[in-house]
């Protein structure tokens, strides 16, 4: 093919595409932002001592130390300021030097950010920073769980809306199966198969029946509300029977000696409960099955052209069921977390809307278990912090409150567009 | 071993209409055996019957004389039975190796996926067989007649004994498609049988043992290979058919549609179309050849306003509409048929009717305020399917179940609705029938006389040497050179293959 060649590498011509100057516009701005806040931040701060511990509370033996954060602040704003002129000049890089660039200049506005809230402090008393990984964890959690029960029906073409139904089952259920069998694994068990429960309603309906998935997430979310609700205040208050019903063991944490001892990091990933352990176990599991195995090439070919899974012979309907079932236990070990992952007791509705923002992370982590982990996670940071900065008046605590709800919105908003969901999510297929 | 399979009074009913009619036919082992037949005859509703896609609703199969009722695909998988669809069954967010080893999946471990076993087996496939294909392309990235390859090597990497092939070879180029005539004759030898289904008629004289015809629903008769293109087309339509356009030389006007310099970058940063210039006058056709994927996708889609071009302009009578979006295109009078009908031409789950009036609901004639004018759209919609000879249940039914090309005659029909000041149409002939190719190279010769400038692009070589009267010839993106009608096919087929005029030494193809 010497002709082939001998053309191809001619007569290309010289313009500069569209998405090249959208891409440096768009950088320009959000560095130019970033450099005006922390310019902002800077000019505000009067004292720019600040303590802070690496553990997740400040105690006798670890005390709070002390530092100067008037240096990190001029790093910052230095960062932020060569990569407005990198971008100025359209030089900023692609590829992975431009994603450090991009880290850099975020861990440079955040930094800016935690240092104007906790600095100036007046009175006896300063609010320290603690490490907020651990809570970020354990708070992401459930809301892991929820989310891969998302990606594993919706790669197959079910539409989940009913996570937090399932969340709801699988905490009443954990409480109840942990009370009962006197352990809190067993609170596991019982969790699994509340929320296997759900799906096999939602299997019926959608697959069988053929019923509006959208429509019958919210029915199924209605019912388990109700359901634990009323079977809620049927437990009597009565200690003697109440303690087989509604007083669970609490899972234990079980620190890995070792690993536990890495600074920062440590404490959060290996000083937690077995059911956080799982959840590690689960995501690595579900990414490999989803993609490295046959079942799993199947299930995607299902959710995205299911006349084309048919025709070379695969039972859409079957792996259909499969992959629900799979899901509803992921999502009921979500919910043990909010009774015997966590505080214990089922209180009515437990999961407090945990199973919407789990909806969330999967379109965030666009149907992809690694993606919807990141998501969980950066809701489960923004959940923790939130908590931490509410000890300071620095923000209004109303929309301190608001604020992990908020970005969750602008997370999706941002990400919608450019993400497409499995092609045939939430169609029934009647072969 | 080869397999015997025999059609006894198959019958299928979509509600009250009557898609297949008590249909017997044959299919001895290692024969070819072509299906012709109409745009709607019925062809692809009897081989989703062979293949458990469609039940019955009477009549059996007969397999090696043995009575079998096929479930699904799958039943039909069991007994040997492979088939090329018509429509792709391709799922396009799946690499091309992924495609074809869904099924029937390449392992290093139990369910453990081996993509690089199912490149290695995609590669040799496509080596064996000619049919070119890059095993770790996304199948959503490729032009249609690659699409079309990668649905072969599916079907063929199953081993199946009956092979059915519906209308394979109507995106592929004149070299794949004698490559896959290879292919067909040399399974045969194995002693596999084929059902092969076209449109064209030159095909099915190739490769063909027997043929046989049907007509709304029903065997109409068969015949040997060696019957005339005339004698086929009058059977399959029970007419006679002109199997050449006639047109009377144009009579050029104006320069309707220029462009200068136009430039096409693509999302991954090649030019896809690099500084193209041409002009289209009022009154002629200007048929732009070329193997698929060197641009021609690209350069349409900016005449569209679909992309915007990166650089260069495109005047409409004098006017820069090179920022102009699809429906000011439209508003500006550009009609178009796309390429891909069912990703760009209609919306299959609305009824013909709606189809007819995608473009034009928004004016006076068929809305009144918010409001549409349903006994016009409805009137419209009889007089269209009358004229474009639409074989649909009724207007009411959504394309979607249409036959492939009927779907194409809706597009068609619409395009023709509206005042044009330039025609763009992209194979404007996929999948359509003999008797309907006559009528729409009619339609666009008429729309030439009256003064549109009608822009063909084809990979089809007859198609283009019909209809046009300038033939612009596209390789890597740019126009290598512009010819008269009377090129010979060969020094064309150079062009295509990438010889520059001015340099035709350098050619080694
Ligand atoms: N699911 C369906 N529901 C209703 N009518 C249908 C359905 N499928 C096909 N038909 C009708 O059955 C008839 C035969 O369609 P079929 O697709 O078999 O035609 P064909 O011979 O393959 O035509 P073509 O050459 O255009 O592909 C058409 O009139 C079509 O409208
Ligand atoms: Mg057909």
């Amino acid at each position: 093919m010497a002709v082939a060649n001998a053309i191809s590498d001619e007569g290309i011509v010289d313009v500069r595409d569209r998405t090249d100057i959208r891409r440096q516009a768009k950088l320009v701005s959000i560095f130019g932002l970033v450099l005006l806040a922390l310019i902002a931040f800077y000019s505000r701060i009067d004292d720019f001592h600040i303590v802070y511990t690496l553990g997740e509370r400040v105690i006798k033996d670890d005390p709070a130390k002390e530092i100067n954060a008037q240096p990190i602040m001029i790093v910052g704003i230095v960062v932020a300021a060569l990569a407005l002129l990198l971008a100025a000049v359209n030089r900023v890089p692609k590829g992975a030097l431009g994603a450090l660039g991009y880290l850099l200049v975020g861990v440079a506005f955040f930094s800016g950010f935690i240092i104007w809230c906790y600095a100036d402090q007046s009175g006896a008393f300063s609010v320290a920073i603690i490490n907020p990984f651990p809570g970020t964890i354990r708070l992401a959690t459930p809301l892991i769980f929820g989310a891969i029960a998302g990606c594993l029906c919706e790669r197959a073409g079910v539409i989940n809306i009913a996570i937090e139904g399932q969340f709801l089952m699988g905490a009443f259920f954990a409480a109840v199966a942990s009370s009962m069998a006197y352990s809190a694994e067993m609170g596991l068990v019982g969790g699994i198969l509340a929320g296997v429960a759900i799906a096999v309603l939602l299997g019926v309906f959608a697959l069988r029946y053929q019923v509006n998935q959208v429509v019958l997430g919210v029915v199924l979310i209605a019912l388990a509300t109700g359901l634990t609700d009323f079977l809620l205040s049927q437990v009597p208050d009565d200690p003697d029977i109440k303690k087989y019903l509604n007083e669970p063991l609490i899972l234990e944490r079980v620190p890995i000696s070792g690993l536990v001892n890495i600074p920062v990091i440590g404490p959060a990933l290996f000083n937690q409960t077995i059911l956080v352990y799982i959840m590690y176990a689960s995501v690595v599991f579900v990414t490999l099955l989803l993609f490295q195995t046959t079942w799993g090439l199947r299930a995607r070919s299902v959710g995205e052209h299911p006349k084309a899974a048919d025709t070379v012979g695969i039972k859409v309907n079957r792996i259909r069921w499969q992959a629900v079932l799979l899901g509803g236990a992921f999502a009921g070990l979500g919910g043990a977390y909010f009774t015997v992952g966590s505080t214990g007791t089922f209180d009515s509705n437990a999961s407090a809307g945990n199973g919407f923002i789990a909806l969330a992370a999967v379109i965030m982590g666009r149907w992809n278990p690694v993606g919807a982990t990141l998501a969980s996670l950066l809701f489960g940071f923004c959940f923790t912090l939130q908590a931490q900065l509410a000890f300071l008046d620095k923000i209004p605590g109303e929309l301190l409150r608001a604020s992990p709800y908020l970005i969750t919105v602008i997370a999706v908003a941002g990400s919608v567009g450019r993400v497409r969901p499995p092609a045939a999510d939430g169609e029934p297929y009647q072969s | 071993m080869p397999v015997k399979l025999e059609i006894k009074g198959l019958t299928k009913k979509f509600g009250s209409f009557t898609a297949n009619d008590h249909i017997d036919l044959t299919i001895e082992p290692g024969e070819i055996h072509c299906l012709l037949g109409e745009n709607g005859a019925g062809k692809s509703t009897l081989m989703n019957m062979l293949y458990g896609l469609l039940d019955p609703t009477e009549g059996e199969i007969l397999v090696d004389g043995e009575p079998v009722t096929f479930h699904s695909p799958s039943d039909a998988i069991a007994v040997g039975i492979g088939m090329v669809h018509q429509h792709f069954m391709l799922v396009p967010v799946f690499t091309v190796a992924e495609n074809v080893m869904l099924g029937r999946e390449q392992t290093s471990a139990p369910g453990v996926l081996s993509r690089t076993k199912a490149s290695e087996f995609v590669h040799q496939l496509s080596e064996r067989y000619g049919l070119q294909v890059d095993p770790s392309a996304l199948v959503e990235s490729l032009p249609v007649g690659a699409q079309q390859r990668v649905e072969i090597l599916k079907a063929l990497s199953n081993e199946a004994k009956v092979l059915i092939l519906d209308e394979p070879t109507a995106v592929l180029t004149p070299q794949e498609i004698d490559e896959l005539m290879d292919i067909m004759r040399s399974l045969k030898e194995l002693g596999t049988s084929i059902i092969f289904i076209t449109h064209k008629l030159r095909e099915v004289r190739a490769v063909g043992d027997r043929i046989s015809v049907i007509r709304r629903g029903k065997v109409v008769g068969t015949a040997p290979p060696t019957a005339t293109e005339a004698e086929l087309a009058e059977m399959m339509v029970g007419r006679e058919v002109k199997l050449k356009v006639d047109k009377a030389p144009p009579k050029t006007g104006e320069v309707v549609l220029s462009v200068e310099g136009c430039t096409v970058v693509d999302p991954r940063g090649h030019q896809v179309v690099k500084d193209v210039s041409f002009e289209a006058r009022a009154g002629e056709v200007l048929g732009i050849a070329g193997v698929q994927g060197n641009g021609q996708t690209e350069l349409i889609k900016a005449l569209l306003g679909l992309v915007r071009p990166d650089a260069g302009v495109i005047r409409l009578d004098g006017e820069d509409i090179s920022r102009h979006g699809p429906r000011e295109s439209l508003d500006d009078g550009i009609g178009y048929i796309p390429e891909d009908r069912s990703h760009d031409g209609y919306i299959g789950a609305f009824s013909v009717r709606e189809n007819l009036i995608l473009d034009l609901y928004r004016t006076d004639r068929f809305s009144r305020g918010p409001a549409l004018r349903l006994d016009d759209i409805a009137a419209n919609a009889d007089h269209r399917i009358v004229e474009f000879d639409i074989r649909t249940e009724s207007a009411s039914t959504p394309v979607s179940s249409l036959s492939g090309g009927n779907q194409q005659k809706v597009v068609v029909a619409r395009e023709f609705s509206r005042p044009l000041k330039v025609l763009v149409a992209s194979q404007p002939t996929r999948g359509v029938d003999v008797g309907s190719i006559e009528f729409i190279h009619k339609r666009i010769i008429s729309e030439r006389d009256k003064g549109t400038a009608v822009i063909i692009v084809s990979t089809e070589l007859d198609e283009i040497f019909a209809l046009s009267d300038r033939i612009a010839v596209m390789y890597d993106g740019r126009i290598v050179d512009t010819v008269s009608p009377d090129i010979r096919r060969e020094d064309i087929g150079l062009l295509m293959a990438g010889a520059t005029p001015d340099k035709p030494e350098e050619v080694t193809v």
